[in-house]
């Protein structure tokens, strides 16, 4: 229970940065100000709290389980593809969206996309299809609470309080303190996880006698030594998760974080930092995912281990549902939690287990999104804010943050995590694919609304298809896929034990691809937009 | 220069090899891709050094309020509810 209560009192200090960051507040009722934080970041906490912004749970948790079934890829395959291809988009795509955002005041990428393809209901549409990729975080952010804390405290808080007790608190911090609150626990989050890596590493491996004997160990038997190489992986998977980082930039919560900035020399550190930060955490809690593969005195970790060798063996033999039950116990993203509890001292643990929240809580920057969209897109551009006043406005966006926290929460209690885990895979893909919007609207003069809206319907259809094919067509065992469409020899479409292949690549390539040739198309043959719009634009990002 | 570094990252090179294990625990494919990130980081630092896009900053002269400049926002054309003229672009 002692680690629990270093939670609590964690929580504690993140609910009192929100409050504090409300009253050092000097404009409450002005929508940029809530929104935006005033557009008055300093460099290091535009870092930290973009990088902690963009490190869901998965950062901690899941990529050391994913490491734990699948090896050292991990590190390749998420960590170093994203700190090449994040900070490259925000040099490119973020500076301008941030002096746009200035000069004309943009607050969500909406408004921009709105102002620039002269468009209105395209524009409602592109913020339905954002907001329906976006929720599935928000939930899954409270599933992870609940369960993190309830793991943290050995049992002893029930899922059902610790999901309500993280989502009141970060509903209470994104209420009081909008950006500036969210950007400020952000900071305080990112410095505590990123400490958290090291630290864990340093304890773990002393508890496990050094790194030495084990990573030896591994290497010697058939059944671990393919973790320390990339064999689990195909070179074609691998080269089509690059794709996935170009999602990044296009999260709303991310592009909007870009306005926040006081000045455009805001973004040079983190630029630059960003590749650090991602060694940082992920080098550690990846090596350690791995190294849980010898922590066989720990029984969770041996019927994982033992789940995993049944469905490799075994997998052709049972039936989906079995299979299905399979990996469901294999799933490895409490393994850091559980090497803790064996190596670390219980203060420790403690300590380390409000580092493990810290990652957890990264839905605040997703809900405070939401409701920035809604009173923006949604509620000032149909008339509210004329009606009602700009005070008004502020006041729905905290209602709308209280409404969808509740939401929220009811759907965590009822609906099984699995959907959703799925839910956020699909919609990487999704903004990956919504992507060729950002760099239409920003670089190609000659782009328009009908080019946008087909790339927008075409992401949400391709994403729900995807979906679909994989809810008809149960995962196969491990081993080739199972193929359903072949066209002279050729794999076009099949089911592979982790998700699905086209032409054996992932389905984020062949979307984003397919996104931008249709913008591309769409535009060369629909009308551009008016002179006047194109030269403000373009005055601003080219001569 | 940033192709290369793309091509970089699909290192097909190590891609059975664990060995040799750096610092005797390291697998090499690992250590790789922990150098790769820190090469990356290195060539970010060039280019905004050499290729900052200070025109966009330079742009906006004295705007520097924090306060969105003048907030000539973009309400869009054709506000459903707003009347004729109102919100349209500038």
């Amino acid at each position: 229970m002692i680690p629990a209560l270093f939670v609590f009192a964690y929580l504690g200090v993140v609910l009192y940065i929100g409050i504090f960051a409300f009253r050092r507040s000097a404009h409450r009722e002005e929508a940029e100000d809530y929104f935006l934080a005033n557009r008055s970041l300093g460099p290091y906490v535009f870092l930290l709290s973009l990088f902690g912004t963009n490190m869901t749970a998965f950062a901690i948790l899941g990529s050391s389980g994913h490491a734990f079934n699948n090896g050292i890829v991990t590190f390749g395959l998420m960590a170093s593809s994203s700190a090449l291809i994040i900070p490259l988009s925000l040099f490119l795509i973020g500076t301008r969206v941030w002096a746009l955002g200035k000069k004309y005041g943009f607050i969500t990428p909406v408004q921009m996309f709105r102002d620039r393809w002269e468009c209105s209901h395209i524009g409602t549409v592109i913020f339905v299809v954002q907001a329906a990729f976006l929720v599935p975080y928000i939930i899954i952010g409270v599933m992870g609470g609940g369960t993190a804390l309830s793991a943290i405290s050995g049992g002893r808080v029930p899922y059902w309080f610790g999901a309500a007790l993280v989502a009141m608190v970060v509903m209470g911090y994104v209420f009081f303190g909008g950006m500036r609150g969210t950007a400020w626990v952000n900071t305080f989050q990112t410095s505590l996880f990123l400490c958290f890596g090291a630290i864990a590493l340093i304890v773990i491996g002393a508890g496990m006698g050094g790194f030495h004997q084990s990573a030896e160990a591994l290497l010697a038997s058939p059944a671990t030594a393919p973790l320390l190489t990339r064999e689990r992986i195909s070179p074609l998977f691998f080269f089509s998760y690059t794709f996935i980082p170009l999602s990044s930039i296009a999260f709303p919560h991310i592009t909007i974080f870009c306005l926040t900035a006081r000045k455009m020399n805001q973004f040079k550190k983190t630029v630059v930092l960003y590749p650090f930060c991602m060694l940082a955490l992920w080098l550690p809690c990846v090596f350690l995912g791995v190294m849980a593969n010898r922590a066989t005195d720990v029984p969770k970790i041996q019927e994982k281990i033992e789940a995993r060798r049944v469905l490799a063996v075994e997998g052709p033999k049972l039936t989906p549902d079995e299979r299905d039950a399979l990996r469901e116990k294999m799933v490895g993203d409490d393994v850091l939690l559980l090497l803790l509890e064996r190596y670390a001292p219980v203060w420790l643990a403690g300590l380390l287990g409000a580092g493990i929240m810290a990652a957890v809580m990264a839905s605040d920057s997703q809900i405070l999104a939401l409701s920035t969209m809604f009173t923006e897109d949604v509620f000032a551009f149909y008339g509210g804010k004329k009606r009602f006043g700009e005070g008004a406005q502020v006041h729905t966006g905290r209602l709308f943050i209280i409404l969808i926290t509740i939401v929220a929460y009811a759907v965590a209690l009822r609906a099984p995590q699995n959907i959703f885990d799925l839910a956020v895979q699909y919609a990487f893909s999704g903004y990956a694919a919504l992507s060729p919007l950002l760099v239409a609207a920003l670089f190609w003069k000659r782009s328009t609304k009908w080019g946008a809206l087909a790339t927008t319907v075409w992401a949400a259809l391709s994403v729900g298809a995807v979906a679909l094919f994989q809810y008809v067509v149960p995962a196969p065992a491990p081993g080739p896929p199972v193929v359903t469409w072949s066209i002279a020899g050729v794999e076009v479409l099949s089911r592979t034990p982790g998700g699905t292949a086209v032409f054996g690549l992932m389905p984020v390539v062949p979307m984003t691809i397919v996104s931008a040739l249709l913008i591309v198309a769409v535009s060369l043959i629909t009308a551009r937009p008016s002179s006047p719009t194109l030269a403000r634009y373009f005055s601003v990002v080219e001569d | 220069m940033f192709g290369a570094l793309y091509v970089l990252h699909q290192d097909f090179w190590f891609w059975r090899s664990a060995n040799p294990l750096v610092f005797g625990f390291i697998p090499v494919g690992l250590f790789y891709h922990a150098c790769y990130t820190i090469v990356v980081a290195l060539v970010l630092w060039m280019l905004v050094r050499q290729a900052w896009p200070s025109e966009l900053e330079e742009r906006l002269g004295d705007e520097e309020t924090g306060r969105g400049g003048d907030r000539r926002v973009a309400q869009s054309p054709s506000l459903p509810i707003a009347s004729s003229g109102e919100g349209r672009a500038r």
